[in-house]
């Protein structure tokens, strides 16, 4: 045998471009994803996974606006709120759209001075992203109080028209809240982790005992621009269309 | 380390896409605003839907620097949402129909 086999050539292999790449990271038994941690790709599977939630979610509302002979109610109207004069149509939902994308925004920051070994910026541009995600459950808990409690929406039925108009919001914004929720938790253990320089110091996590690392950041940051990402969508498809 | 410190982009790639969504997200409400109606209105909505998409994925998701065996990974089966949208569109229509032959008046 003039040969021997080797193992773990990952590095060492050709990596080819465009779709060649695509063919070689695939095949030849070999670690598919060069140069992601695990971690990541996991979120990423999991995203991929939850997009598809997500998707059946949007999909039902579609079906059901679609085939209710009911006319649908007016959202531009029932999110409609004033200020002492006329009412401004789908001011709070704005509002929330820009605060989401302003935590996008020092979130994807905060990655970045994540991995400049920046420890106290990381961290405080995190707290900023958890605190403008709690605002956006605090508005998001107004207009549900608003909906139920002034308009007499319900998950079956409404004052405005079509029934479904009740269950398809309360279960896609709710599923949306629970995902910001979720995130905001996440987001301040993971400050404090990088505020501590668990990171830096390559603490192993209490719960999987793995070194530190300033990828859990990237992967948290994922996490949360997805939840944005669904609410561009939520947004375009039950508030606007 | 496999990777020395992965995905460190100057920070006025975020700005500048930070304000592109903003820009973006005002037009799209600005198709509301201005009582769009129709087909001009959900063809807007959907252009600067995917646009915000595309920033926030390639941008802040950091996938345009990603791998394309990722990259694909994750787009092929997104992908395929596009027969399940037109299978519940077509169930839809018929049950719309069902319900004006049989349910009318």
């Amino acid at each position: 045998m003039s040969q021997t086999a080797t193992s773990s050539t990952g590095a060492a292999l050709a990596q080819p471009e465009g779709w060649d790449s695509v063919i070689a990271d695939w095949s030849s038994d070999q670690r598919a994803f060069k140069n992601i941690p695990w971690g990541k790709a996991m979120m990423w599977i999991f995203l991929l996974s939850d997009t598809f939630i997500f998707s059946c979610f949007l999909l039902s509302y579609m079906t059901v606006r679609m085939s209710t002979t009911v006319p649908w109610p007016n959202s531009s109207e029932i999110f409609a709120l004033s200020f002492g004069g006329e009412p401004i149509p789908l001011i709070l939902i704005a509002i929330m759209t820009f605060i989401l994308i302003s935590s996008s925004g020092t979130m994807a920051m905060a990655v970045r001075f994540g991995y400049q070994r920046n420890r106290k910026v990381c961290a405080l541009l995190m707290v900023a992203t958890a605190m403008f995600g709690a605002s956006f459950v605090g508005m998001q808990v107004f207009e549900w109080t608003k909906l139920i409690v002034e308009e007499g929406v319900r998950p079956w039925g409404n004052p405005y028209g079509a029934a479904q108009f009740g269950s398809t919001f309360f279960m896609i914004t709710g599923f949306h809240g629970f995902h910001v929720s979720i995130g905001v938790i996440f987001l301040l253990l993971t400050a404090r982790k990088a505020w501590r320089g668990d990171f830096d110091n390559e603490t192993p996590g209490f719960f999987t005992s793995r070194k530190g690392n300033y990828e859990a950041v990237e992967i948290m940051g994922l996490y949360w621009h997805f939840v944005d990402l669904v609410w561009v969508f939520i947004f375009a498809f039950f508030y606007l269309w | 380390m496999a990777q020395a410190e992965g995905q460190q982009h100057p920070i006025g790639v975020y700005f500048k896409v930070w304000g592109w969504l903003f820009v973006l997200s005002t037009f799209s409400y600005l198709v509301d605003y201005f009582h769009f109606e129709s087909y001009l209105r959900w063809t807007l909505i959907l252009v600067f839907m995917f646009m915000k998409a595309g920033l926030i994925i390639a941008v802040f998701m950091h996938m345009k620097w990603e791998r394309l065996a990722l990259v694909y990974a994750l787009a092929l089966p997104t992908m395929f949402l596009m027969v399940f949208i037109g299978l519940m569109m077509f169930e839809s229509d018929n049950t719309l129909l069902q319900r004006v032959i049989f349910f009318a008046a």
